[in-house]
């Protein structure tokens, strides 16, 4: 009896060391960029360029490419996450063939490597499409087969399509099934359905997609690596086809492979802060609307 | 609940009015065919990796044998296709194996070829192609830019491995014991605190989690267990811990909630207690389930790069020890990319290096989506 007693507390024991663990880890991390990170905040550093080989001045080239970076990204991915969202949910009945392999092909997306879109960005999009994009126009010099953040973009959406697709189809199961039935009833047609009836009423979904995949890949390096990103720009990005800074390459670089990391560890801090509290924003924006939807659920 | 709303198949479709106008009906085939981006997506990355991997895997299976006594007459040839050659300085002496000419090309402005330049790189391809060996690939150095390039992706596995195993071994109990917390020992309160705090976890890029292993957890462990070098596989396999976790955690809590209560409540009237009931029914009730998820961790341990870039100090040692600096599939890729000419042998085999990362998660998903779910939703119907 006391050696089982024994063991219940160890096994009781264990589980709440783990959860203390995780909690050390999250308030270690989280303490320390705040406390080392918010005392370099200032305004200079985000409103101004960097200056003398990126050890001095302000990160806002970097900031101005991760939101233009994830705004391309956005108006590439969501409509395809939605429209594959609908026909999962619309469209196909749920044991069918159809549907079951393309939630096996979305389940696989969403567990390939970040790195494994990055070559596939400079294979598919830099290689293939940039290359013929030339050729199709003439382009003597090359426009569009260089990394560029059309093609940066691009592989992101490819790598949010399981966020954007997962969330937008929740939304969707979210409307009942009585509107739909209302609608056709009616003598709506399927499509007059979705689009005044089921749309309209997941418009939040959809919203809750975006700002995940935002958020999600906000802070994602890997696939941007060979895709567009830089470490110094000597203006900011005038199109889609030019080149882009970015927070996470960034701080990757000012720690990695500055030549004096230690100068620039304020500007690192900083640089972490402002990159943690970009994804933090967006990810506590999203679990708070699909809270709200969540709790209305249509009465 | 689920059931009463969502209409069976034949219901869903019998009151549906077929439309007339053409624009719908074009939509909808848009729709449809938008459907199926997924599905293209997935052919799409491998094709084209593979393509870029391809001339490689050409050379290393089928010419091969001929690479030796080729190169030896072509050896003037082959120098005169390069335009930059990484050490000009080398004298050409007889005594000289062929593989040491390998076009060692090192330019630094990659990231603005020209169509040309494109043209350009295919012929080297082809001269290359001879000096990349399926013995080379096997062999147990890496040393991709040298005189003499050495692909042995030997020093590669052992680094990768090292550090899944130890993301795993640090990363999956400590994400399985908390799921278990969570569900049957919290207060309703912290409960309500944990699932948000790991979903924090699971917000952290990983180049920051990267950059805290940089900065913090290689000094902290060099001064603990003494390690030779301040970053190497234990503290990058931390970092990638951090990762891991999150992923393995909310996988877990969602098996274990797939589990009829019945089962816990069962056990409890039996006369278990809550511990008994937790790790001797509920958990092994939910194991397929959890196993996924560790299959699951293992995959993102084994893809992430930025971690693996940061904190494991990126030396291609073959090692048996934990506290030696690794390098891994993905921070290879991640790191050398960006420097490579685009078509050089360097350049396919890094997109080899992709092939493989792709396969590994490619089947590690294939196994939890098809054997393992439907093992768990098979269990928990019957049993």
């Amino acid at each position: 009896m006391s050696t089982k007693r024994l063991i219940g507390i160890f096994a009781v024991g264990a589980a709440t060391v783990a959860v203390i663990a995780i909690a050390g880890l999250v308030f270690s991390t989280m303490g320390t960029f705040l406390v080392k990170g918010l005392p370099n905040i200032t305004w200079q550093l985000l409103s101004e360029a960097p200056r003398n080989n990126n050890t001095e001045g302000g990160i806002f080239p970097a900031i101005y490419g991760t939101t233009l970076l994830v705004l391309v990204m956005s108006i590439l991915g969501v409509p395809i996450g939605t429209i594959t969202a609908i026909y999962l949910n619309e469209y196909t009945r749920a044991g069918a063939v159809m549907p079951r392999v393309i939630r096996f092909a979305v389940n696989t997306l969403a567990g390939v490597p970040s790195i494994v879109f990055g070559l596939f960005g400079l294979g598919f999009f830099v290689q293939f499409l940039g290359v013929g994009l030339d050729k199709t126009f003439g382009n003597t010099e090359a426009i569009w087969a260089k990394p560029a953040l059309i093609w940066a973009s691009a592989t992101l959406a490819a790598l949010t399509l399981p966020v954007v697709i997962v969330s937008v189809e929740e939304a969707l199961k979210n409307v009942p099934q009585e509107m739909r039935e209302g609608s056709l009833a009616l003598g709506a047609t399927r499509w007059q359905t979705i689009w005044k009836i089921v749309l309209p009423n997941s418009t939040t979904g959809i919203l809750t997609g975006s700002i995940l995949a935002i958020g999600r890949s906000a802070g994602e390096v890997a696939p941007i690596l060979f895709t567009g990103v830089v470490y110094s720009l000597p203006q900011l990005p005038d199109g889609v086809s030019s080149q882009f800074m970015h927070l996470g390459y960034h701080l990757f670089v000012l720690s990695t492979q500055s030549p004096d990391v230690d100068k620039t560890l304020p500007l690192q801090y900083a640089t972490t802060l402002v990159l943690l509290m970009l994804t933090f924003t967006l990810n506590f924006a999203a679990t708070f609307i699909r809270s709200r939807i969540r709790s209305k659920q249509f009465r | 609940m689920e059931q009463v709303t969502t209409p069976s198949p034949e219901q869903k479709h019998s009151f549906v009015r077929k439309t007339n106008n053409i624009g719908e009906r074009i939509i909808e085939r848009c729709v449809k065919i938008i459907g199926g981006v997924a599905v293209v997506l997935i052919f799409l990355i491998l094709l084209f990796v593979l393509r870029e991997a391809l001339p490689l895997l050409m050379g290393a299976f089928s010419q091969s044998q001929t690479a030796q006594s080729t190169a030896q007459s072509s050896l003037s040839d082959t120098l005169n296709l390069k335009p930059e050659v990484y050490n000009p300085d080398v004298i050409l002496s007889e005594h000289q194996a062929p593989e040491e000419f390998a076009p060692e090309v090192y330019n630094p402005d990659v990231s603005v070829p020209t169509t040309i330049h494109a043209e350009k790189i295919n012929n080297e391809t082809e001269a290359e192609g001879d000096h990349i060996t399926l013995a080379n690939i096997l062999g147990t150095v890496w040393q991709p830019v040298s005189t003499m390039p050495k692909f042995g992706i030997m020093p590669l596995i052992i680094g990768t491995a090292k550090t899944t195993f130890v993301a795993i071994f640090i990363g999956a109990p400590l994400g399985i014991l908390a799921a278990l917390y969570a569900a049957f020992f919290a207060p309703r309160r912290l409960r309500e605190i944990i699932k948000p705090m790991v979903e924090i976890l699971a917000g952290f890029p990983s180049v920051v989690i990267g950059f805290f292993c940089l900065l913090y957890v290689g000094s902290a462990l060099q001064n603990l267990f003494g390690f030779d070098f301040r970053l190497n596989a234990f503290v990058g396999g931390i970092g990638l811990a951090i990762a891991v976790i999150p992923i393995v955690f909310t996988i877990t809590e969602d098996a274990l909630s797939a589990v009829p209560k019945s089962l816990l409540e069962a056990s409890l009237a039996m006369g278990a207690t809550q511990w008994e009931s937790a790790y001797k029914v509920m958990l092994p009730a939910a194991f397929p389930g959890v196993f996924a998820a560790v299959l699951l961790g293992i995959g993102r341990a084994f893809g992430e790069t930025m971690i693996a870039l940061m904190a494991t100090g990126n030396a291609a040692m073959v090692s048996a020890s934990i506290g030696d600096p690794v390098r891994t599939f993905s921070a290879t890729i991640g790191a050398e990319m960006g420097e490579v000419i685009w078509g050089s042998a360097h350049y396919s085999i890094l997109f080899f290096l992709g092939v493989l990362l792709f396969i590994v998660s490619f089947t590690l998903n294939a196994v939890t989506e098809l054997f393992i779910k439907e093992r768990l939703a098979k269990k928990l119907q019957g049993g």
